[in-house]
């Protein structure tokens, strides 16, 4: 199913928690909702859901109105952030229950409802712990519980809000995986909501990057990551290097040099040049853009990071370099610092 | 990093115990805790909280039972019998009946409206749930004789539909209920808002109705809670004096109910009978303190 999500303003109180939103998302995609807390990723997925309305926007399932519907009507599984799981019912009841609730000629046999939430829980491994109650779980368990029982009722979407925030590392890795595996098998139509990158990059087919209650932009992970369209993309998505500089009639300058460095398109005024810390490379000072004192220096399994403090205009900045490991280089040391691969964004954009 | 901003933590992992870990494992190797008070101290703090108890509790209780039984189980039994003293704890059953459904559906509704929703005048609304707490149960009667009374503001429409609640059972249900109103409320309000709305919201999103939602998830999930404040209700239901001493009449027979029973029985010096039907409230407050704990213990499991 597709969802069409077009120009959908929220407030709350004086807080504007999305501004005009538009997203459309292809029938058997899964996509990420990506961005920092306050951007309004989970507020955009409860309004797919129907569990919070816009106060102005159209949303659309398949072509056809949803806000017209609501949540109950809308099938929509939803995977909570904390699991929300019924507490005073066991694994089986909890995914059972989207079943149990049906009226009238809907109503599945008991026999049948057995059938379908054993399949499920087979589905997502737990079938031997149909008898246990949500505290007896671990939260990895939970989870699985959680996915099951939003996938009984046959969504036409299915919606995770953080699904794996809660968990530790190594087990939000693993539950990851087997999350796409699952999409793969059952191509359910999937929005996931996501504060943390590696995940909206490893999971998703596209990643909405969203940032203010706006949509700063929608590609695949590829596409995000090496060609991010605005300034915040390339800060929030993977390690960024941030030099400063000028923009005069599509020249880049630093402390009044020029630096040689291509600025076209960006308007004239103070600029930030972005780049990721491996394509920073280092060089003797007097030959790069840039050059600057080494504060510190860090080494952690194959990577190793030097702090360097750049003039820029009247203050100073410390900037991330990679440096190789088997460079000979001790703080006190002036390094140069030239970006082989960049994008000029104007500082104030 | 975080490790490192914990020095000692790293250390006391590595087995390297600091000065002040090491000293701590002497004093736990000698038996003694830094939260433990000397065996004195102990003991005296635990006799005086238990000759508190004897003195202010126990005695009280005993005697209770002592004065009801001294004429005898044969005056003990006749006392209960007698026809004011039936009628009596007939009324009194029939006064906590009512009070505490009322009170169990009020209490229900107000606690949902407080934790699941946000709506203007909620803080006015909290506030005046306790205030039966804050008010003296005689000025709550008054108040209800000053509504309802002969000279009462609603005095024309009562006698003109010919109704008459003070000095009648109407009265004693009113000031009952107005008495026992927070008991379930104040005992569902906090359990409801910590468990938030998420386990609604998943139900719906199920496909399940309002109604199912509550009686499927949002009832379950606070039974214990809610058992627990009908039980503290209906202790409160019985026992209430002041405000229904002053809405009741004291018709013997008619609008007696068993505290007030046992205040006129005493007052003609029927100490046996007075005190026998006494006994039936103190044993009513045990099995309440019974019920409770076990409650109690529920409600911590459920936590967990």
């Amino acid at each position: 199913m597709t969802i069409e999500v077009a120009g959908v303003t929220k407030r709350f109180k004086k807080f504007t928690a999305l501004d005009n939103v538009s997203l459309n998302i292809r029938s058997g995609e899964l996509v990420a909702l990506l961005g920092p807390s306050g951007s309004g990723k989970t507020t955009l997925l409860r309004i797919i859901a129907g569990l919070e309305w816009p106060d102005a926007g159209e949303v659309r399932f398949d072509g056809e109105d949803a806000l017209a519907r609501s949540v109950r009507e809308r099938n929509v599984g939803f995977v909570f952030q904390h699991y929300a799981l019924f507490r005073h019912m066991n694994v089986f009841e909890n995914v059972a229950f989207g079943l149990r609730v049906r009226k009238g000629a809907d109503r599945l046999p008991e026999a049948a409802i057995r059938e379908k939430v054993n399949t499920l829980l087979s589905l997502v491994q737990i079938d031997w712990l149909a008898e246990r109650y949500p505290s007896q779980l671990s939260g990895g368990q939970r989870q699985r519980v959680a996915l099951a029982r939003a996938l009984a009722i046959s969504p036409r979407v299915l919606l995770l809000d953080e699904p794996f925030g809660a968990l530790d590392a190594k087990v939000r890795k693993e539950l990851r995986r087997w999350l796409r595996h699952l999409h793969e098998e059952l191509p359910v139509t999937s929005v996931l909501v996501t504060h943390d990158q590696e995940e909206a990059l490893e999971l998703a087919d596209r990643v909405v990057v969203m940032g203010h209650g706006k949509i700063e932009q929608v590609g695949s992970p590829a596409e995000v990551y090496d060609a991010p369209a605005t300034a915040f993309v390339h800060d929030f998505i993977g390690e960024t290097v941030a030099l400063p500089g000028e923009v005069r009639a599509g020249v880049l300058f630093h402390d009044g040099k020029p630096l040689g460095l291509d600025a076209a398109g960006v308007p004239d005024g103070p600029a930030r040049i972005l780049a990721r810390p491996h394509h920073v490379d280092l060089a003797p000072p007097g030959e790069a853009p840039f050059s600057g004192r080494v504060l510190s220096l860090r080494t952690f399994g194959p990577t190793r990071r030097a702090d360097v403090e750049i003039a820029a205009g009247s203050g100073k900045v410390v900037v991330e370099a990679a440096v190789p490991l088997d460079l000979a280089l001790e703080a006190g040391a002036v390094v140069g610092l030239r970006p082989r691969a960049y994008k000029v964004f104007a500082a104030n954009g | 990093m975080s490790d490192a901003l914990h020095p000692g933590h790293v250390l006391a992992s590595e087995g390297l115990p600091t000065g002040i870990a090491r000293a701590d494992a002497e004093r736990r190797a000698a038996g003694k805790s830094v939260h433990t008070e000397p065996a004195a101290v102990r003991i005296a703090l635990v006799l005086v909280a238990l000759a508190f108890l004897g003195l202010f509790i126990g005695l009280p209780l005993v005697v209770v039972f002592v004065e009801a039984l001294k004429r005898g189980a044969a005056a003990y039994v006749s006392a209960l019998a007698n026809p004011d003293a039936l009628a009596s704890i007939r009324l009194t059953l029939l006064v906590a009946a009512i009070s505490v459904v009322a009170n169990l559906v009020f209490g229900l509704v107000a606690a949902w409206a407080i934790a699941k929703f946000e709506f203007p005048g909620k803080s006015t609304l909290i506030t005046l749930i306790d205030l039966p707490f804050s008010v003296s149960p005689v000025v709550a009667g008054l108040a209800f004789v000053l509504l309802f009374g002969a000279q009462g503001l609603f005095a024309g429409y009562l006698a003109a539909w010919d109704v008459k609640i003070i000095f009648a059972v109407p009265g004693i249900v009113l000031a009952t209920i107005f008495v026992t109103f927070p008991f379930v409320a104040r005992e569902l309000i906090p359990l409801m808002q910590e468990q938030g709305t998420a386990e609604e919201e998943a139900a719906v999103s199920l496909g399940a109705s309002g109604l199912s939602t509550f009686f499927r998830v949002t009832l379950p999930n606070v039974k214990w809670a809610l058992l627990y404040g009908v039980l503290l209700c209906n202790a409160r239901a019985m026992g209430e004096f002041g405000a229904v001493s002053v809405v009741s009449g004291h018709v013997r027979g008619l609008t007696n109910t068993m505290p007030l029973h046992i205040e006129i029985l005493y007052n003609e010096y029927q100490f046996a009978a007075s005190f026998a039907v006494a006994s039936l409230l103190a044993l009513l407050a045990l099995v309440t303190l019974v019920a409770k704990t076990i409650l109690e213990h529920r409600l911590a499991e459920e936590d967990t």
